[in-house]
């Protein structure tokens, strides 16, 4: 079997890319042959988390205030689309907090969908006790794509969780591994969540940056996702609270 | 969580003026240049952080203060906290042009790799990704075995890859591909030692470090993985877990042929095999790259001893997770394995195999199922496996059974839609899988619109479009119909994902119930039927849940849908199923479900699509004249916004004629003319009530103008028509009138009556602007101004004009 593949010039062939499977299709390129269809394109290069973001979640019916981003750190750049526009640095900057913006409220309005679809009462902004585990696994939760050019210049997906007035998401190239991705994404929200008090009344998460960079360095260290089982999950919770005593 | 305090907080950070801000800059300047960095620092930096971070617009800061923050960020005392908010400060403000930043002098791994942090997010305008890249690798040749770990270092060098794939050189890759081979395949299977604190209770029993376990307990039985597990790791069991998290994304970058930037395959295997590989062997010798064939070799046991692993009943929940991440992930490497390889192939699958039966057993693993069928995809034909079985499953049993899962649901259509070149032969299941699909669309509407759009085009075909336009069109009865599924189901009884608020317990009878069964079953149904049913008794049924906030989300998608899917049924469309779906039109138009605002949204696509229809193939108009009388005659949509009728009317007036159809006969003008004059009659007639909304005056100007078209087409109809329109004339000027229509509506109707009244005082002119020939559409007729058309129309609308000057009021 494998010679017969060997003398069609498989090895010759050697696909280059799951990306060929993204080229846009027309109805009657859909029955080309395996080879051809594979081999054009080339994987993305990288397959990592492109940013993170924390941001709130308005209420359902709350039309007041504006969606606010929290946190959010980018891993890496992007290049700078090419429009034959000068590009000061000022531009690129704005253009990347543009982009985290525009995807803190899709989430929002996802979340919103969701909550109202699944007809839960509308969440209650303040917990009622602190102390109360918030359920990570039934939170609401979703993923969807963003086409290339809209925000990103590549297409990427988000993963999103959504804890009481918190939205957290991730925003990852087009290919990574999403089980991963959400588990990553719920680990980090219940350490934000836990080693920040995040739920205690008076805490402030604008003025606990250095926490929150501390649990990302560990936990997606440049946004790479990690396997991590939960005895390394354990111990790098030790050496975080070592780091950055309360 | 968020409160007014910290909107207040990010309004005061956001609107701190410049003065104020320098005077900040330079108490953070202050506290920096203290030799003990306090508390007060860290405060300093949380705010100035903020600060920063807040606005979209750049912040000016003292140069000194951004200077200390690089010198801090470098300086090997530094506790990592400051380094953090340092590290975090700068690459908030980056892209930025004043940055003095370089790794060169930093050795710590840890510290270099929060300098790379800040590089890396500079963008590559003057290669500085590749420069970060170059000086990492420096520092991770340079290690020494027992100094400091190169841990910190790894996930720069899979960012860097990743933003400039060309950063690293041949060598470089080889060097980090050997090393990869031992973390992966020779960490430690012995515990590591826990850092004792020392205290004077906590008795050091001197104790050796166990074996590590397996994540069910058991010890383990061969080498470590990152589902082996035990109290503390070695640094090398550390270097593990990161070797295998950016393997997949390694092997793409170092794989053949050499990495992006080498000649294509196709090339150099041209090479290969000509003369000219012969004389240059040495050099061919030196590409085939063992370091990387061995790090295949041994992700290739990596991967096989992880999906063995995940077979393992895990103690911890957060282990069971992580097993189905490690099994999703072990099918993609040996995918890229195979895609590299193709000897590795024959191993695979006799082992992907024995996965895809285990994982069809189980749903919990079910996720893992789309990795598989994406392998099957790429290396079936290859390896003359029989996919149809697997695809099958997939399709027919996994969306009816999971469509309320969201990340499944995401998931599944983006694997259709990523892989729609690949589906080949298997593409025809595919398409006859639409009902299936559309189960994660009724009930995920949100997320999955914009997919479908992208997917529909392929999943249409002549076989599949009418039963297709059906699904569509009952989509919110589709997904009304899956909550009632999911309440009766027990499985799904763990928690409500319906909306628990609405009571329904007459629906859920209707669900057993004998009689409608069978439409229940046909609205479920996981394949393409060949056949449509009428819904309509399941739209009353149904009816308690339309208003469930689920079933109108959905019912919001429809009109977007019902574009893409015109526009691709548009594209290969005969006369035949043009007609076909004309027809359907006309029957669904007032057969939908009762969703609020949804027949309106959906009447006006179909009504600009069925005027696409008819331009397509004009015939359709007599071909459907029975029809359309019917429609017409009925007086079905008078009411409402009208826009079906508005269509159908202005279709007849514009396609009816001989010149679109040799088969239009005088007495066809005439029946249709009559039907159009008893509606317009009625229309007019009829007083306004409480009970009946009015009839859109568009209807009624549309219905004059499709008469005197028709009128100007067979001539004896001339006098019934101007004697109805100077009736209409007076009718629009009586207050009766006015006040049923408003002023503005019933001028335009009054206006449109005038012109036309004018125009059939000519009979040939009426006839050359109200059927003008198919040529007209030419661009000649426009362009030239010695043709007959732009004259003409000068003509007429001067005549109209001065006709319609000529009368009072």
């Amino acid at each position: 079997m494998l010679a017969r593949a060997r003398a069609r010039g498989w090895r010759a062939q050697t696909p280059r890319g799951r990306a060929a499977a993204l080229a846009p299709v027309l109805p009657s390129e859909v029955g080309c042959c395996y080879k051809s269809a594979v081999r054009e394109g080339r994987d993305p290069p990288g397959a990592m988390v492109h940013a993170f973001l924390i941001h709130t979640l308005r209420a359902p019916k709350a039309e007041e205030g504006l969606c606010r981003v929290l946190y959010s750190c980018v891993f890496g750049a992007e290049s700078s689309p090419d429009d034959g526009r000068p590009h000061g640095a000022e531009r690129d900057r704005l253009l990347r907090k543009e982009q985290i913006l525009a995807v803190a409220r899709q989430v929002e309005s996802m979340c919103r969908l969701q909550q109202q679809a699944s007809g839960r009462p509308p969440m209650d902004l303040q917990p009622q006790s602190s102390d109360e585990p918030v359920p990570l696994h039934e939170a609401p939760r979703g993923a969807f794509r963003l086409a290339a050019g809209d925000p990103f210049q590549e297409p990427r997906t988000v993963v999103w969780l959504g804890v009481l007035s918190l939205g957290f998401a991730l925003v990852l190239d087009a290919h990574e591994n999403l089980l991963l991705a959400e588990g990553t994404l719920r680990l980090l929200a219940r350490l934000l969540l836990e080693h920040l008090r995040l739920l205690a009344p008076g805490t402030n998460l604008l003025l606990r940056a250095d926490r929150i960079e501390g649990i990302l360095a560990r936990f997606l260290p440049h946004g790479q996702l990690l396997f991590l089982n939960d005895q390394f999950v354990q111990g790098l919770e030790k050496e975080f609270s070592a780091a950055c005593p309360r | 969580m968020f409160s007014a305090g910290a909107e207040s907080l990010l309004r005061q950070a956001r609107e701190i003026p410049d003065e104020e801000l320098k005077k900040f800059c330079s108490r953070v300047s202050k506290l920096l240049q203290k030799e003990d960095v306090g508390p007060e620092a860290i405060d300093a930096l949380q705010r100035l952080f903020l600060i920063v971070s807040a606005t979209k617009y750049s912040r000016r800061l003292e140069q000194t203060c951004v200077d200390l923050l690089q010198t801090t960020l470098c300086s090997p005392a530094c506790p990592e906290q400051l380094q953090l908010l340092c590290a975090a400060i700068l690459r908030e403000r980056s892209p930025c042009d004043s940055l003095r930043l370089s790794c060169e002098h930093v050795q710590n791994a840890r510290q270099l790799s929060l300098v790379a942090s800040v590089l890396l997010a500079q963008g590559d305008k003057q290669q500085e990704v590749r420069s970060v890249g170059q000086h990492v690798f420096r520092v991770l040749e340079s290690r020494q075995p027992e100094g400091p770990s190169p841990r910190p270092l790894l996930p720069v060098v899979t960012k860097v890859i990743g933003l400039a794939p060309g950063a690293l050189q041949e060598d470089q890759t080889n060097l980090l591909s050997k090393r990869l081979v031992d973390w992966l395949r020779y960490a430690s299977l012995q515990q590591g030692l826990a850092h004792s604190t020392g205290g004077f209770f906590s008795t050091p029993r001197g104790r050796q470090p166990g074996p590590v376990t397996e994540v069910d307990g058991a010890v383990a039985t061969d080498f470590f993985t990152v589902l082996s597990t035990g109290q503390h790791f070695t640094e090398d069991q550390w270097l593990n877990v990161q070797a295998f998290s950016m393997l997949r994304a390694w092997l793409l970058h170092s794989g053949p042929p050499g990495g992006p930037g080498a000649p294509d395959t196709d090339d150099r295997s041209e090479l290969e095999g000509s003369t000219l590989s012969v004389l240059s062997a040495a050099s061919t010798a030196s590409r085939l790259l063992p370091p990387q064939e061995r790090l295949r070799e041994k992700a290739f046991e990596y991967c096989q001893r992880l999906i063995e692993q995940s077979n393992r009943r895990a103690l911890r929940k957060g282990d069971a997770d992580l097993q189905k991440a490690c099994l999703v992930e072990a099918v993609l490497v040996l995918d890229v394995l195979c895609r590299q390889d193709p000897s590795f192939l024959y191993r695979t699958l006799s082992c992907l195999k024995a996965l895809h039966a285990r994982l069809c057993g189980d749903p919990a693993c079910v996720r893992a199922l789309l990795p598989v069928a994406q392998f099957f995809l790429n290396h079936g034909e290859a390896a003359a496996v029989d996919t149809e079985a697997i695809y099958q499953h997939l399709f027919t049993r996994i969306p009816s059974e999971l469509f309320h899962s969201p990340m499944l649901a995401f998931e599944f259509v983006q694997f259709c839609r990523d892989n729609l070149p690949l589906f080949g032969r298997s593409l025809g299941i595919l398409k006859l899988s639409f009902p299936n699909l559309f189960k994660f669309l009724a009930w995920n509407s949100p997320p999955l619109t914009s997919e479908f759009v992208a997917l529909l085009p392929s999943l249409v075909d002549a076989g599949t479009a009418v039963e297709m336009l059906h699904t569509l069109l009952d989509l919110p009865c589709l997904t009304a119909a899956l909550d009632l599924q999911l309440r009766l189901s027990q499985a799904a009884s763990e928690r409500p994902l319906w909306d628990a608020s609405l009571r329904t317990p007459a629906c859920l009878e209707a669900l057993r119930d004998s009689r409608f069964q069978g439409l229940f079953q046909h609205l479920l149904r996981a394949q393409a039927a060949g056949t449509t049913e009428r819904l309509a008794p399941l739209h009353q049924l149904l009816q308690p849940l339309a208003g469930c906030a689920r079933v109108v989300q959905c019912a919001e998608a429809v009109p977007t849908l019902l574009q893409a899917f015109f526009s691709a049924v548009t594209q290969f469309a005969d006369g035949a199923l043009t007609t076909q779906l004309a027809l359907l039109l006309l029957e669904r138009s007032d057969s939908l479900f009762q969703v609020p605002q949804y027949e309106a949204r959906v009447h006006r696509v179909l009504s600009s699509q069925f005027l696409v229809l008819c331009k397509l193939h004009p015939s359709l108009v007599v071909e459907l004249a029975k029809e359309l009388l019917e429609f017409v005659g009925s007086g079905r949509g008078i009411h409402g916004t009208g826009s079906m009728l508005t269509s159908v009317v202005w279709a007849i007036g514009e396609y009816l004629s001989v010149s679109w159809d040799r088969r239009c006969t005088v007495e066809q003008i005439n029946k249709f003319f009559e039907g159009l004059e008893a509606l317009l009659f009625e229309v007019t007639q009829s007083r306004p009530s409480a009970t009946l909304p009015k009839c859109p005056p568009q209807v009624i100007t549309v219905l004059m103008t499709t008469l005197t078209k028709l009128a100007s087409r067979s001539q004896d109809l001339i006098p019934r028509v101007s004697l109805f329109l100077s009736k209409m004339r007076t009718l629009a000027q009586s207050p009766a009138t006015s006040s049923m229509h408003g002023e503005e509506d019933a001028g335009a109707v009054r206006t449109r009556a005038t012109e036309l009244l004018n125009l059939l005082k000519m009979p040939s002119v009426a006839q050359f602007v109200l059927t003008p020939s198919v040529e007209v559409s030419q661009p000649r007729y426009h362009r030239d101004t010695n043709t007959a058309l732009p004259l003409a129309l000068c003509t007429i609308s001067r005549l109209a004009e001065k006709e319609a000057g000529l009368l009072p009021g």
